[in-house]
């Protein structure tokens, strides 16, 4: 038994927010009410913390199996813990690729013995992710998969795109892509614009990314399936998706820290600065952080993908694509959405929680019998992220070195505290 | 004075005087040129790494002349015959080099910033021989000489840079060194070549397609090279691009009477330039060779080690 006491509980799924206690037991939410007295239970003093359901990440790359020097389940897992995340969902671009039901049950398995918090695998959407033929996406399911997706690329074409969607919306299960035009981002390693001139590196206009949004919305609207723009990151993007949404389609996006705080004018031939989709102009920060605010935007994803230093110390054009984002998550969208008062907390707790799991089609609740999975975090605690203290087996983050205000405390998966600041 | 910089990576962070003073400093060795006997003692002793990797004939062979002329031994490194083939790192290769202990390291790759990111990680100094679509320094330095040497000024003249812009580390480089003396700096060039960016890469930029439009007025004229290889992918005629935008002699009456014309080499005659114009009177060609080894002396003098606190051994 752990009873939290005293902290501000923020449930996004009612609205509540108020200073309570939580009693858990057996893994799940025993009762929810101020001055709950249990004597033989664990006490969490969480006066002057926030008490949240536990936070949901929806994109990562946990790199196992296959490329277990960057990263693998049990170290990811343990960032993922120290970010404020109780369940995270891989993408299937492993080695193999997570395109059958003996991958998906391979890393379930792994996760149970290994995981410091929950692991929901996305599968792919077709065989190798190639956008040939479909892959075994019910047999998928049944082994534990929460969506599809192609990710690292596009579903390949708009057929086999329809293929999926039809398939998945009988399923009931999210499509997830990965959006951008093949030919606009061939080549390219950062976004065109004032900033890819002047360094002569390669840039691929932001349509590079719309072009695939829009395609994917009339594909949505011809299946009726529900669909998940990952890691969205410009303006055009977001409008087509307040327009689909607005005309009731069943189109979800999701942010990362880095899009919402950085712009390309940060690329210095710095490799830790490079990911895919790129870093966007300052307009499309702003149109991310206004849609975050707003609800156009449904989820704060971090996209972590760690890369070993072999991949990331190299000439800039050579570079892997990606960041780590586990560890910042919390702390970036403080800064950036509460401390600027551009939303509520209450609306950030929203974007870790019940606004990712709305995309999967779940449940996010501290009421009573839900599974204890808790996040607990600080709006105001001051701590310095050191990239080489990083529970992640890798170092490829662009916030190294940087002072936060706000942190996650604990985290709390099925009334076990996982983690908790030291 | 002496430099203000360890590095140079590229010309876009040097203020007007840190241009004017490697100019200024490149004159002594202009005139050693010219001597029947053109070898110097000063760097007997100091060790120059020649780095290429990306083949360069010209940008090499000027730089290993300047550092025998300066009485320096060189290392060379050539990828095709390199480690680089074997799959080696460029940071390993480097290193590898470094532990060699030469005193300045003059590096070309095709990747830009690979440079900049070699600086970061070597104690020595770094000068860029050409990086990627970066920036090519010494080449912005020695057309800026060459044109001062012309004209006997650089302030305000109507400069006109014609080709490939986009994909060219010259162009980048001269628009910087020019428009610190407040050159008027037209870009010219097929449209899909002449990204609008350009235009915030210095104060009065125009970005003008029309090469018409573009030589009115114009007192210098720098014909960019063209890559066969840019125009296979995604595509432009060679035709047309010798239609529209070859230098002729009808085209270079149109800018104002003796204006100068300038090529980074190698050029490809009777594609950008045609022959009469690159062998005639206005063509500063041959010029602008002879002062790239001027202007590779000046620099490898300053940076290894002809003034004190440019890199020695210990100095960081």
């Amino acid at each position: 038994m752990l009873l939290i006491k005293n902290g501000r509980v923020i449930d996004p799924s009612t609205g509540g927010d108020s200073t309570s206690d939580i009693l858990l037991h057996d893994g799940r939410i025993a009762r929810v009410s101020p001055g709950i007295d249990a004597k033989d239970a664990e006490v969490f003093d969480a006066a002057g913390l926030i008490v949240a359901p536990g936070f949901i990440d929806l994109h990562c790359h946990l790199r196992e199996p296959g490329d277990e020097p960057a990263e693998t389940i049990e170290t990811g897992t343990r960032a993922a813990a120290r970010g404020g995340f109780t369940a995270v969902c891989p993408m299937p671009n492993t080695k193999p690729v997570n395109d059958n039901a003996s991958v998906t049950r391979s890393i379930v398995e792994r996760a149970a013995s290994a995981a410091s918090v929950r692991v929901w695998p996305i599968g792919a959407a077709s065989l190798g992710s190639k956008g040939e033929s479909l892959a075994e996406i019910s047999a998928m399911k049944d082994a534990g998969i929460v969506a599809v997706t192609d990710d690292g690329r596009p579903i390949a074409t708009a057929k086999i795109l329809r293929h999926v969607m039809e398939y998945c919306r009988a399923l009931g299960l999210p499509v997830i892509e990965h959006c951008e035009d093949p030919s606009l981002f061939a080549g390219a390693v950062m976004r065109e614009g004032a900033t890819s001139v002047r360094l002569g590196l390669s840039g691929m206009p932001a349509a590079t990314e719309s072009i695939c949004v829009s395609r994917d919305i009339q594909i949505c609207a011809l299946t009726g399936c529900r669909l998940h723009i990952a890691h969205l990151s410009t303006t055009k993007s977001l409008e087509l998706v307040r327009e689909a949404k607005h005309a009731g389609l069943p189109v979800t996006c999701e942010v990362t820290p880095h899009h919402f705080t950085l712009t390309d004018e940060d690329v210095h031939y710095d490799t830790r600065f490079k990911m895919n989709p790129p870093l966007g102009s300052r307009e499309d920060r702003e149109a991310m952080l206004v849609g975050l605010a707003d609800g156009a935007v449904d989820a704060i994803a971090t996209d972590h993908a760690p890369h070993t230093r072999a991949t990331k110390e190299v000439e800039f054009d050579r570079a892997a694509f990606g960041v780590t984002g586990f560890e910042t998550a919390l702390a970036l969208a403080l800064e950036a959405l509460v401390h600027t008062g551009r939303a509520p907390l209450g609306r950030v707790v929203e974007l870790f929680t019940s606004g990712p799991a709305r995309v999967l089609g779940i449940r996010s609740s501290l009421a009573e019998k839900e599974p204890a999975d808790i996040t607990i975090f600080s709006t105001e605690h001051r701590w310095t992220f050191r990239a080489e203290e990083s529970a992640s087996r890798s170092r490829n983050t662009p916030f190294d070195g940087r002072t936060f205000r706000g942190a996650p405390m604990a985290t709390i998966v099925g009334g076990r505290i996982v983690w908790r600041r030291s | 004075m002496t430099l203000r910089f360890r590095h140079l990576l590229a010309l876009e962070p040097l203020l007007r005087e840190d241009i004017a003073f490697l100019l200024d400093q490149s004159k002594p060795f202009q005139e050693i040129q010219r001597n029947p006997l053109k070898k110097l003692a000063t760097l007997r002793g100091k060790t120059v790494a020649l780095l290429f990797f990306e083949s360069s004939t010209r940008t090499r062979i000027s730089f290993s002349t300047a550092a025998a002329r300066l009485g320096a031994d060189t290392m060379n490194l050539q990828a095709e015959a390199s480690s680089v083939k074997k799959g080696e790192s460029l940071l390993d290769t480097v290193r590898t080099l470094d532990a060699m202990k030469p005193d300045v390291i003059v590096m070309r790759h095709s990747a830009s910033g690979a440079p900049q990111f070699v600086a970061e990680r070597l104690k020595i100094p770094v000068i860029n021989a050409g990086d990627g679509v970066h920036e090519h320094p010494t080449q912005g330095l020695l057309d800026a000489l060459t044109i001062r040497d012309r004209i006997g000024h650089l302030d305000g003249l109507n400069v006109t840079i014609i080709g490939d812009i986009q994909h060219s580390r010259v162009a980048r480089s001269d628009i910087y060194a020019l428009a610190r003396f407040g050159c008027r700096i037209t870009l010219c060039g097929p449209a899909m070549w002449l990204p609008r960016e350009c235009e915030q890469m210095a104060p009065g930029i125009r970005l003008v397609p029309r090469i018409e439009e573009a030589l009115r007025d114009a007192q210098v004229l720098i014909v960019l090279r063209v890559q066969t290889e840019r125009l296979l992918e995604p595509g432009l005629p060679l035709d047309e691009y010798i239609r529209l935008y070859q230098m002729t002699p009808g085209r270079l009456a149109q800018a104002q009477p003796g204006a100068l014309l300038l090529h980074p080499g190698p050029m490809i005659r009777g594609l950008e330039i045609d022959p009469a114009v690159a062998d005639g009177p206005q063509s500063c060609i041959l010029e602008q060779v002879t002062n790239g080894v001027a202007v590779r002396m000046a620099l490898l003098y300053l940076m290894a080690g002809g003034t004190p606190g440019s890199g020695g051994p210990g100095t960081d």
